[in-house]
């Protein structure tokens, strides 16, 4: 039997360039966020956490609201990038990056707090800038943290699905990946294809976080 | 350098200003003495530039550092000075060379490098990370770390206070011989009498965030009590009734010396008390060893 690969590398494509983005803008946004003496610090860290709790479907609700061309952000992103976001990759890649945000944000910004403040005023009394001590300090003293944040965001995105259900739909090749495509599969009775994508989901994600635990401990040991 | 800083702070007992109005010479060793929480770390904070004083100025060699008036607070890395943390902190994913070399500033001699492990005998220890060093082999690393930099100032805040005795005699040394070796204006806070009397020309005494003495070691810690020519800083380790008198015992560096105290003596005392041991000139005895 053939079966159809689209939406697996749909699904992995999405995920990595979701956690691409997830690092070049969370990283930075976690180190603000650990040492920042804002007042409404609180206020972010409950909004960044917000994906945790809310239900995919009321993120997805609003993110297909602001994503359709009646709305003004969508409107302003078609008319100025060209780019129509909703039920498309590239509106999958916005609501995934948020989605997953806080699985990124969350153990980089407790690794940089867990880090002694003396580190920090070392590497400036010995004329560093900010930005010297954030790359050869702080960064690869937090590389458990980072591994952690990187494959979690991943294979958060990897398991998505009412987020890319309520903005993606279901388009062959643009939208449509594993987790669609099983629900899809079990509705029009084809278990062997469901059972496919079920099972490679599965390996690939045991895989993943297997050797998340390994790395991890090899980082902690030779630290 | 000169400097008169004062900066609000929050103590145990409520809030209290650390006011402070200091010379100090070029080239001098001086020690700030006080119990923890009095503002002496704080004070060397503000001094590196890793904390901000409320009011008042700061002035180095002729060059402002801090001045409220005219809005002027140069940053930590524009100080230019050596600060050895009470942690230490090293960084953990570099070498022990790796460390010194992240000192360096632009355009310097990589040579220094050599010559400050040559120097500290971390010849041995250099391709090791910090992690697999003991405690005063950490403080060593720090110690060049902070010199690698060439500082114009060397700040150090209870450099010793995490080490064992022996280590720390030999770091006192160690200090001394750098500091005068580099001719490096050396502020130290410290709350160990032996090691202030060891290291320091000048002490300031820091209770509640002000100075309330200053001078040779010899003369702040021995006022009033004049007469004795030895005159050793102990700590009371124990008191104990023996017949009519007590038997108290005293820590002085690595020795317990056990003294006779009247009762009235003894009242004045307790465990963990700073005393001194003081000895007329004609009562000990010299043997040759």
């Amino acid at each position: 039997m053939n079966y159809d690969w689209a939406p697996l590398i749909l699904t992995f494509k999405l995920a990595a360039v979701t956690t691409l983005i997830l690092c070049i803008v969370g990283i930075p946004f976690a180190w603000w966020l650990a040492f920042t003496r804002v007042r409404f610090k609180p206020a972010l860290e409950a909004l960044v956490s917000m994906p945790l709790v809310l239900p995919p479907s009321v993120l997805g609700f609003y993110l297909l609201l602001a994503f359709s061309p009646q709305h003004w952000f969508g409107h302003w992103v078609e008319s100025f990038a060209g780019v129509r976001l909703a039920f498309s990759f590239e509106g999958l890649i916005i609501a995934s990056v948020i989605f997953s945000f806080p699985f990124l944000v969350h153990p980089v910004q407790s690794g940089f707090q867990s880090l002694p403040a003396s580190l920090t005023e070392a590497a400036y009394t010995l004329g560093k800038s900010r930005w010297q001590t954030f790359l050869r300090v702080l960064l690869p003293n937090i590389k458990p943290s980072l591994l952690a944040g990187a494959v979690l965001s991943f294979a958060h995105t990897i398991g998505e699905f009412g987020v890319v259900l309520m903005i993606g739909g279901n388009l062959p090749g643009e939208t449509r990946v594993a987790s669609i495509a099983i629900y899809d599969e079990v509705e029009s009775l084809n278990y062997a294809a469901a059972n496919f994508y079920a099972l490679v989901l599965f390996a690939v994600c045991f895989a993943i976080l297997l050797t998340v635990y390994v790395v991890n401990k090899r980082l902690i040991r030779a630290a | 350098m000169e400097f008169q800083l004062t900066k609000r702070l929050k103590g145990a007992e409520g809030d209290f200003l650390l006011d402070v109005d200091l010379r100090i010479e070029e080239g001098e060793f001086l020690t700030l003495f006080g119990r923890s929480g009095a503002g002496k770390t704080t004070l060397l904070r503000c001094l590196a530039g890793l904390e901000m004083p409320d009011a008042g100025t700061l002035r180095v060699n002729g060059d402002i550092w801090f001045d409220v008036g005219c809005g002027i607070a140069l940053p930590s890395q524009q100080r230019h000075v050596g600060f050895v943390f009470q942690d230490y902190a090293l960084f953990p994913n570099m070498t022990v060379r790796g460390n010194l070399e992240f000192a360096l500033r632009k355009g310097s001699n990589r040579k220094r490098i050599d010559e400050l492990i040559a120097m500290m005998e971390l010849g041995e220890l250099q391709h090791r990370k910090p992690a697999m060093l003991s405690g005063g082999q950490k403080q060593r690393v720090a110690l060049a770390r902070a010199l690698a930099a060439e500082p114009r100032l060397l700040l150090l805040d209870e450099p010793l206070s995490a080490l064992d005795q022996e280590t720390r005699l030999r770091l006192q040394d160690e200090i001394l011989c750098l500091q005068r070796h580099f001719g490096l204006t050396t502020v130290m806070v410290s709350h160990d009498v032996s090691e202030v009397y060891k290291l320091s020309r000048r002490v300031i005494v820091i209770e509640n965030g002000r100075a309330v003495r200053e001078g040779p070691p010899a003369e702040v810690f021995g006022a009033g009590q004049g007469g004795g020519k030895f005159r050793f800083a102990g700590e009371v380790l124990a008191i104990e009734p023996a017949d009519v008198v007590f038997a108290v015992s005293v820590l002085v560096g690595n020795q317990i010396v056990r003294i006779i105290a009247t009762a009235d003596e003894a009242a004045q005392l307790k465990v963990g008390s700073r005393v001194m041991l003081l000895s007329k000139a004609f009562n000990p005895m010299l043997q040759v060893v």
